[in-house]
């Protein structure tokens, strides 16, 4: 079991958090939108092997947060609360 | 000197101290130019590598493998074939491979050892009955075999099953496609590489590609741990690592790649004859030809590259294995591992032109692509060869997600991710 770091209720079991996707991929806005670039807002992804900026939500308390992590080691490099960017 | 595997070659080969057995598959330098770079020398790639030289006539051609054949998710699967989807255009994909599948061994020369002992996906509840003759209706309008089981039937097939009054997991029935199997996943490699190699391709392991060569707005080519290769047409088939080699080409895709955990148990006498999925426990059971029991589940809920998988996961697979079957509480586990999986929204596949003119997408099979072997190989090399997309691969195009023309087999056929 390995534990990731709610910023708001600290070191908890993985299984209580659920992947929410890239960090910074952030709504286009517009009613004028190019369909590539709502597109890839839906759908493309970076899915880096290596250091990934993520959004994951701990469902216990129902907080969002970005954590860092390595997809091929798992160690957890940071994790804080949402920044005015996601926050919207 | 023995080229062909046959019964009087075996017996000619055993008067002769076995001494003229040469290697499956050949093993060239690199040459600096082909017709065709296949990436990915998996059982995709392989397949790619053979159709292109067997239907197109172009045996000018390098897999280009960076650790050894069949060495990802080809050998990490939980070997099942079978073809039981919903929508149309998933039906002409998987039904193509189904159909080489069975007939492979004697196109390769190579025994891939297909058993096909069946496969019931169970019913747990009066509801997932309905949607179960819903399935088997849309198989058979589809014209692929199928059977809607009542209880008796499942018992018969599967009498180790946990029909206890107190199951979590009672039988109401299930969907049974009696051609699905299992085959012999690394045999599917191997007999690839062998049939590949001996049509002229040059199948090069421990060959990484560090860059793509990009002239012209084009993919020319590859620039690789053993050095530059060209080629006109390049197509990859890295499942999980699509991505990684997407953003070496300058694009993204819809995917993201999780780990994907199987585990056998100890080798037991024959008591699973057939293939048996719970969607209410998440596994689904076969017993191989050696004895072990062959477990699979879902995915691992955690983005990751790493080729173990978590506990947790691990742990309600195992779960759902003795609600299944209690009588395998005393069974040890030999082994488990994880295969790295490219999941797509719509857990459908992606075969097509990338971005990047010259570079074609065999990617996307999630959890699901050794079924799919045959039909990937074949619809890349019709892709490499030709340029274009011939009517199956069509559907499976990268540009259903702008168009929003998904095939959408997670709520199609139950899959649960």
């Amino acid at each position: 079991m390995q534990l990731f770091p709610c910023p708001f209720c600290g070191p908890r079991d993985e299984t209580e958090f659920h992947y929410g996707g890239d960090a910074g991929n952030i709504r286009p806005d517009g009613a004028e939108m190019p369909i590539d670039r709502w597109a890839g807002y839906l759908y493309l992804r970076t899915n880096p092997k290596g250091t990934a900026r993520e959004i994951w939500v701990h469902m216990t308390c129902g907080e969002f947060f970005v954590m860092e992590r390595d997809t091929v080691s798992h160690k957890v490099l940071s994790s804080a609360a949402l920044d005015g960017e996601h926050a919207a | 000197m023995t080229r062909r595997y046959s019964a009087l070659s075996l017996f000619k080969e055993g008067l002769a101290g076995q001494t003229g057995w040469q290697p499956a598959w050949r093993s060239p330098e690199p040459k600096p130019s082909y017709d065709a770079i296949v990436i990915g020398g998996g059982g995709h790639g392989l397949a790619t590598a053979y159709y292109l030289a067997k239907n197109h006539g172009i045996a000018r051609v390098a897999v280009l493998e960076k650790g050894w054949i069949g060495g990802g998710n080809t050998g990490r699967n939980t070997t099942v074939v079978r073809s039981n989807y919903y929508y149309p255009e998933s039906v002409e994909l998987y039904g193509l491979a189904h159909r080489l599948y069975e007939g492979l061994s004697t196109d390769l020369n190579y025994n891939i050892m297909l058993s096909q002992r069946g496969m019931v996906n169970l019913c747990h509840s009066t509801a997932e009955m309905e949607i179960g003759a819903r399935t088997v209706n849309a198989m058979q309008i589809n014209g692929i075999d199928a059977e809607l089981f009542s209880p008796d039937d499942v018992r018969r097939v599967a009498p180790i099953y946990n029909f206890s009054a107190n199951a979590r997991f009672p039988v109401f029935g299930g969907i049974w496609q009696g051609r699905a199997g299992t085959a012999r996943h690394d045999a599917v490699a191997w007999g690839y590489a062998r049939a590949a190699s001996r049509l002229g391709v040059d199948i090069i392991q421990n060959c990484e590609i560090t860059d793509f060569i990009i002239e012209g707005g084009r993919c020319r080519g590859v620039q690789t741990s053993r050095g530059a290769i060209r080629a006109e047409r390049i197509g990859m088939a890295v499942a999980g690592h699509s991505s990684v080699l997407a953003a070496k080409a300058g694009f993204r895709l819809p995917i993201n790649s999780y780990a994907l955990q199987a585990c056998v148990s100890e080798p037991v006498k024959p008591i699973l004859d057939t293939v048996v999925l719970s969607p209410g426990c998440g596994v689904y059971v076969s017993q191989s030809d050696k004895g072990e029991i062959v477990i699979g589940g879902g995915l691992d809920r955690i983005p990751s590259y790493a080729q173990r998988g978590n506990l947790p996961t691990l742990e309600a697979v195992i779960a759902g294995l003795l609600e299944m079957f209690p009588i395998f509480g005393q069974l040890k586990l030999m082994r488990q591992w994880a295969g790295i999986v490219d999941v797509v929204p719509d857990s459908s596949p992606i075969i097509g032109e990338s971005p990047l003119p010259g570079l074609f997408l065999n990617c996307g099979w999630g959890t699901g692509g050794f079924k799919a072997i045959p039909a990937g190989g074949t619809l890349l090399a019709h892709l490499l060869a030709t340029g274009k997309h011939n009517d199956i691969s069509r559907p499976f195009d990268l540009d259903r997600f702008a168009s929003g023309r998904l095939i959408d087999e997670a709520a199609g056929s139950g899959i649960a991710h």
